[in-house]
């Protein structure tokens, strides 16, 4: 096979793999580039295991520029963004950050997201693989005076990790000061630095917003400090599986709702009972009566892993698929996400999974797999 | 003893009608942490290029092909117990099987340990 005939002009040789601000500072680094989203991302550097265990033990400094970071603005936003989510933004003060998801007109999840109000505006952050989508909808479904800026000048960086706020608060005092799912704005060497308390690993840690310029500079800065290396998005995974953390496109999708896939949590109760957001009947009937098929962790006995897509089984009966799975470094023992039937959902149920025409025993257990450890207002974990 | 190795990262060391398989180091580096090791039973029997086995790093399953037409005679029940072997010493003590080979003339079709390297090299 040769590449040698493959020159074609962009468009007609179909969509191409972007580059991301810190692609080089991945690279020299000594980062294994894998193509995601439509970017070169790192998958990892020294090794998942090892990267794995370091974020859990001291600071793992990741790169999620792909992610999309929207800014809205414009006149009656609060009410137009309760249109699109069900979460409380009307009682969402300044530096203040949410969990939320934009709904489809059948309660299915179109993507899962952060939402914070900032001074001038209302920053979002959205997944990388579904943001042109969701800028889609959102141009869609909102009014004419909201403005959309996707800020794709903008970097992305997360900082996670027990020792991330010794490390963070060595660069950008004040930092220390957040508590989880709060934000504010910093700046470093003049760089304006937009900064949240929160992750995806189920520790204490950071998510950085920053200009792409500065995002070299600022990466190299925090990997100079001994707590801090770079981790790929192989960890990445397997952290969050362990946090019991979903990942869109594979634990969540528009099949499945929030109630179904565990994340009624985000819905607070005014909007449970004023509805008024897309997709709130069938999340009324759900929370009402409960979901046919729900998001559950599974303990697998063995070292084998069971992977997305394997059917799950109580008995002979067929009950659902492994929707996330994999080995986890923390606890030596693989895991897994699974969209199960909700009879079968419950803690201690004995199931069975299978594998390559074998069948691995598994046990419906609680989630998180691993503690959370984050940094909440009044000390509480 | 003659070392033979395939496009797949598989190597094969010869000593009369048996064959020792195993994964070459480019590959575990590839594959990463390995955390499980499914192997074939005594007495298996596969033709070149058949799935033999499966290797199952933190992130991925993937599977290990037999490099020649064979019986499998033994399994490294040592790599079972400890999968991370594969990664530490890929190419000696972290073998996967033996088997009897049923066709010596399919090692005229395999590499040799320079075409190999040279083989990775351009990867």
């Amino acid at each position: 096979m040769s590449d040698s005939d493959n020159l074609l002009p962009e468009d007609e040789a179909g969509p191409v793999t972007e580059a991301l601000p810190l692609d080089a500072w991945h690279r020299a680094h000594g980062a294994r580039m894998v193509e995601f989203a439509g970017y070169h991302m790192p998958i990892q550097y020294e090794g998942i295991m090892a990267e794995h265990l370091w974020t859990r033990a001291h600071a793992g400094l990741f790169d999620v520029s792909h992610m999309g970071q929207i800014g809205l603005t414009g006149d009656g936003l609060d009410v137009a963004l309760e249109l699109v989510l069900p979460a409380d933004i009307s009682g969402l003060k300044p530096g203040q950050q949410r969990y939320s998801m934009l709904l489809d007109d059948e309660g299915g999840i179109l993507d899962d997201l952060m939402v914070t109000r900032r001074s001038d505006d209302i920053y979002m952050v959205v997944n990388g693989a579904t943001k042109y989508d969701d800028l889609a909808w959102l141009l869609d479904q909102l009014p004419d005076d909201i403005t959309l800026n996707l800020m794709d000048e903008h970097a992305l960086l997360a900082l996670q990790g027990p020792q991330a706020v010794d490390a963070l608060a060595r660069l950008v005092p004040g930092v220390e000061a957040l508590f989880f799912m709060q934000a504010a704005g910093f700046s470093w060497y003049g760089h304006d630095l937009w900064i949240s308390r929160s992750g995806y690993t189920g520790e204490d840690g950071f998510e950085i917003s920053l200009t792409a310029d500065a995002a070299a500079p600022f990466a190299e800065a925090l990997c100079a400090m001994a707590e801090v290396k770079p981790i790929g998005l192989g960890a990445r995974d397997s952290l969050r599986l362990e946090a019991g953390l979903p990942l869109y496109g594979h634990d969540l999708d528009t099949g499945v709702t929030p109630v179904g896939a565990g994340l009624a949590f985000a819905i607070p109760k005014r909007r449970r009972i004023e509805g008024g957001f897309i997709g709130h009947a069938r999340v009324s009937r759900e929370l009402a009566e409960g979901a046919q098929t729900v998001r559950a962790g599974l303990a697998i006995e063995g070292r084998q892993p069971a992977r997305e897509g394997a059917r799950v089984f109580a008995g002979n009966a067929d009950i659902g698929h492994i929707t996330s799975g994999g080995f986890a470094p923390s606890l030596g023992a693989p895991i897994a996400m699974a969209h199960i039937d909700c009879s079968h959902a419950v803690i201690g149920s004995k199931l069975s999974i299978e594998v390559r025409g074998k069948r691995l025993d598994a046990t419906v257990t609680p989630m998180p797999f691993v503690p959370h450890h984050y940094h909440r207002q009044g000390g509480k974990k | 003893m003659s070392r033979y190795f395939t496009e797949e990262h598989e190597w094969v060391d010869v000593e009369g009608d048996i064959g020792t398989v195993g994964i070459t180091d480019y590959a575990q580096g590839q594959l990463g942490d390995i955390v499980f090791v499914e192997l074939p039973a005594e007495g298996a029997k596969f033709e070149k290029g058949d799935d033999a086995a499966v290797v199952e790093s933190v992130k991925a399953a993937s599977d290990v092909y037999s490099p020649v037409s064979g019986e499998v005679v033994e399994a490294n029940s040592a790599i079972e117990e400890d999968p991370a072997l594969v990664n530490s010493d890929p190419e000696v003590e972290g073998w996967f099987f033996k088997l009897r080979l049923t066709d010596a003339s399919e090692l005229d079709g395999l590499m040799n340990e320079a075409a190999y390297q040279k083989f990775v090299a351009n990867l």
